[in-house]
């Protein structure tokens, strides 16, 4: 069986480490928060400029001037800051952030990343997904292993404009966790169930699979 | 003699000045923090091909959204401009013209801008289609490429509080690009929910120092959420 989101979002969440500030995409990135193990710490970075990002409001607690950067109503955490985009920024670019987790629509063996455009249909812009890639050193992606019809998104090079070059290393996708590495995806994981025929087929780019390949355990 | 009293009476006052093909730098985040009263002015003036500088364009009929609708601004240097059917129509239809800006991109380049700096170099979009035609240079073994700053005609703002010399603070996530917003503009016009006296601040909590504001007007209009979220109480 492939990953529901929440799963996806609960294995990217054995990533974390205690005391890590932690910037989280949209979409599937946004849940890892649901899933934070109890005996570690860490710290939500949102772009436009909150550290320590906490829970939606009670409906009595709602303030149009406290946004996260889906632009979705939110509190601060307990010892919080909130500051200005460029000092968001600074934080990004200058390297202070020590883990990400965005979405994609392909990535390829050389770490490149293409998730903002899809030319011909409606571009509405790369945001702060260019600046994450490019200031963070570590980053995991999440992705749907292939699209409906079973093409692959892991590719030998992406076909769609890129967001950044050369800058990712850990991809999880809904059938298996991979590192690419030496111009290669090197199958790390698998999600329960799924054969790694199945990831063979649906992996463009050149995939290397090791002795070592575990499947994946949920409670 | 006013001396630093930069207060204004009207929003006509506030935008005295803004004319046809200028470039505006408009604080906010989404509808957060956005200056809303100082773009429903610039709608009643009908003031036109505007270059509009902002992180987003508002969405339909609020924000800068008001201004797309009324054909106000022909070019838009935005990072993210989903959420407004508007202007993905008048992009469609070549009546826009539309510089997609990395985010940190686009506030780095009203912060140089506003100190001074014309350019500046960014690993950001090193690599992708930002980059083209853009100087690249190599520092420590990493590529990055030249960006230029952005300066405008007028900035818009919006502040929780100003005192009447121009010091302005602002509230929670509302503060996003309004203080880089600040300092890049010819003229920075703050609409502010509070007017105090001079001295009513603490002088180290002021998040733009006066000396960046020329003029400060009373903010009158709602707050509008984008997504409202909540969690069961």
């Amino acid at each position: 069986m492939s990953l529901t989101r929440e799963q996806m979002a609960e294995r990217v969440a054995h990533e974390l480490k205690d005391g890590y500030y932690v910037n989280l995409g949209i979409g599937i990135p946004t849940l890892v928060a649901n899933y934070i193990p109890d005996d570690i710490q860490v710290i939500l970075q949102s772009e436009n400029g909150l550290l320590g990002m906490g829970p939606f409001p009670t409906e009595d607690n709602v303030d149009p001037d406290m946004i996260n950067a889906g632009k979705q109503t939110v509190t601060a955490a307990t010892g919080a800051s909130i500051f200005s985009s460029t000092e968001s920024f600074a934080m990004i670019r200058g390297g202070h952030v020590d883990f990400t987790v965005l979405g994609a629509f392909e990535v390829d063996i050389h770490g490149n990343i293409a998730s903002w455009m899809i030319p011909g249909k409606l571009v509405k812009g790369m945001g702060g997904a260019m600046d994450l890639v490019a200031g963070a050193d570590d980053i995991i992606v999440t992705m749907m292993h292939a699209d409906k019809h079973g093409n692959s998104k892991l590719l030998s090079d992406c076909t769609l404009p890129l967001t950044g070059a050369g800058c990712i290393s850990k991809v999880l996708t809904d059938l298996a966790y991979l590192e690419i590495r030496d111009s290669a995806f090197v199958l790390r994981e698998t999600a329960p169930g799924v054969s790694i025929s199945e990831i063979e087929q649906k992996t463009e780019g050149a995939l290397i699979v090791p002795g070592d390949v575990i499947e994946m355990h949920f409670d | 003699m006013p001396g630093f009293d930069k207060v204004v009476d009207s929003y006509e006052t506030a935008l005295e000045g803004i004319a046809d093909n200028m470039t505006i730098i408009v604080g906010g985040f989404g509808l957060c923090g956005i200056p809303q009263n100082l773009i429903e002015e610039v709608a009643r003036r009908g003031t036109k091909n505007l270059t509009a500088v902002s992180n987003n364009c508002g969405v339909d009929r609020w924000g800068l959204g008001v201004l797309l609708k009324n054909k106000q601004i022909s070019r838009a240097i935005s990072s993210y401009v989903g959420e407004n059917k508007e202007f993905e129509r008048q992009y469609l239809e070549g009546e826009l013209e539309l510089m997609l800006t990395p985010q940190g991109t686009l506030a780095e380049k009203m912060r140089a801008g506003g100190a001074g700096i014309p350019a500046f170099y960014t690993a950001t979009g090193y690599g992708t289609i930002v980059a083209d035609g853009k100087d690249v240079r190599e520092f420590n073994g990493k590529k990055y490429i030249l960006e230029e700053s952005i300066t405008g005609d007028f900035a818009l703002v919006h502040a929780k509080v100003a005192d009447r010399y121009g010091n302005c603070i602002y509230n929670a996530t509302a503060q996003n690009f309004n203080p880089a917003a600040a300092t890049s503009g010819k003229i920075t016009v703050v609409e502010a929910e509070e007017i105090v006296k001079p001295g009513s601040l603490d002088p180290a909590q002021i998040h733009t120092p006066g000396i960046y504001v020329q003029r400060v007007v009373q903010a009158t209009a709602e707050k509008r959420i984008e997504f409202r979220t909540v969690t069961e109480a």
